[in-house]
């Protein structure tokens, strides 16, 4: 089989070099491009990002790449949406008021308690190694994009708001943060997203983007 | 409790990955790409690059140096060492670090702390502080790899700090700093009941025993390791293991 494609999208948000690297180390040819007929031809299309929502889409928008990203889902190639760019998979969030998001999975970004369940002050940004778990109701994650992470592999998170999918059979895999159980990788067919950084999360998540470049 | 971060701290000058004590006499260990790929292996958290001769610019400047890491090394990566400006800290982190430790810069103007955590947030944001003890319990900041001394008492400046918007302190006890004589727990516990971000303990760790004390104590909730490190006396899978040993939760690591 050949080197899978993989346009990583540059729509201004974040490093990139790792996402770049952490790709190449799994055998991917890597394109980090804002063009959309490299985005469009890839085999693999990464929606990257670190930074706030409402800006995150504002800068989709302005290079046209909210179409493209729904393109890409359309015809079916595989779209890994990783921190911001999982959480711009959903409907629409509520950081610094309500925006829409690319509606691509059904559901709100909220923001990360800052009380425990137990009712103590929480930090945030929830950052550093976390634990993944299972969804309530969910048996494995064996055919998923974690299909090669064991469970409680951890995994490194930097955020402050979190993915909330409507359809529970939407989530993959959870975390758990003051007791507060947190959404770390979601997918809905062809559409995934983490909101850990897989090439930041070592070898368990060198084997996340593995999964995702063989799926 | 959250998990307590196993971190390889790496001073270097010039090319090379070097070690001092009390941050002074420094010798040349090595490779730092050679070291990180290494600690990366054994499962280490994360990475902490400091240049204590602060060569920002020419060649073999830090830049490159964390670029070369940023191929083969999958953990987040704080740099530090000469950053005086947004400009700097843009510069390190497109060459693959996810965060900034400022210290001397951050004392001559603190509102540097503020532009880079308003830039790129404040988990980007590391303050690093060189204390060194002037009395009973009474900590003095230094820079200048902990040559030229401040005035500032230690727990003034890291509330100060956090409040302009420092995300983490890396707290170095210039003091224990290469001598292998375990961390300065009550430095650690003081600066840990001043502030509510993530405190990294450094300086002073000789055995993997070494982190109990000030995780239980000085409530640390991470631990920089250099030269039990570098000089080979301990893996990071040791000193994984002495934590789980005194029930300390760390991450799980099933890879080494």
């Amino acid at each position: 089989m050949s080197m899978p494609e993989v346009a990583v999208i540059d729509y201004g948000m974040g490093n990139l070099l790792s996402v770049r690297r952490g790709l190449e180390h799994c055998g991917a040819t890597v394109t980090v491009t804002a063009d959309p007929s490299a985005i469009l031809s890839a085999s693999r299309v990464v929606l990257p990002g670190v930074g706030a929502f409402g800006d995150g889409m504002a800068e989709l928008r302005r290079h046209g790449l909210d179409a493209v990203v729904r393109e890409v889902v359309t015809r079916g190639t595989p779209l890994l949406g990783i921190c911001l760019g999982m959480q711009m998979l959903l409907d629409e969030s509520e950081e610094f008021g309500t925006t829409a998001g690319l509606g691509l999975i059904p559901g709100r970004v909220i923001p990360v308690p800052s009380v425990t369940t137990d009712g103590s002050p929480q930090k945030i940004p929830h950052i550093g190694w976390n634990m993944l778990i299972l969804p309530p109701g969910q048996e494995d994650w064996k055919d998923s994009l974690l299909g090669r992470v064991m469970l409680g592999d951890a995994v490194y998170f930097v955020h402050s708001f979190m993915a909330n999918p409507t359809d529970p059979r939407h989530r993959i895999a959870d975390c758990l943060y003051g007791g507060v159980r947190v959404s770390a990788a979601i997918g809905r067919g062809n559409v995934l997203g983490c909101q850990f950084h897989p090439e930041k999360s070592g070898k368990v998540g060198l084997n996340v983007l593995k999964r995702f470049l063989d799926s | 409790m959250r998990n307590v971060r196993l971190i390889a701290r790496l001073d270097i000058k010039g090319p090379n990955l070097i070690k001092g004590v009390h941050l002074e006499g420094l010798r040349v260990i090595g490779s730092p790409n050679e070291h990180a790929v290494r600690y990366y292996h054994q499962g280490v958290d994360e990475l902490i690059y400091m240049d204590c001769v602060a060569s920002l610019y020419g060649r073999n400047s830090l830049g490159d140096i964390i670029q070369a890491a940023a191929m083969d090394v999958f953990v987040p990566m704080t740099v530090g060492g000469g950053i005086r400006s947004v400009e700097d800290a843009a510069s390190l982190l497109r060459c693959g670090a996810d965060k900034v430790a400022v210290n001397t810069a951050a004392v001559s103007r603190p509102a540097l702390i503020t532009e880079i955590a308003k830039r790129f947030g404040r988990q980007c944001m590391v303050l690093s502080v060189e204390a060194k003890q002037v009395g009973l319990d009474r900590w003095e900041v230094y820079t200048d790899n902990g040559r030229e001394h401040t005035g500032l008492d230690v727990c003034d400046w890291v509330k100060r700090a956090v409040e302009l918007g420092a995300g983490e302190i890396l707290l170095t006890s210039v003091d224990r700093e290469g001598t292998r004589k375990g961390f300065d727990v009550a430095l650690v516990r003081l600066v840990t009941q001043q502030v509510t971000v993530p405190v990294i303990a450094s300086g002073g760790m000789g055995k993997p025993e070494d982190l109990i004390d000030v995780i239980r104590h000085g409530k640390a909730d991470a631990v920089a390791m250099a030269d039990i490190l570098h000089y080979g006396r301990a893996t990071v899978g040791d000193v994984r293991r002495a934590a789980q040993a005194a029930s300390i939760d760390v991450r799980s690591y099933e890879y080494a």
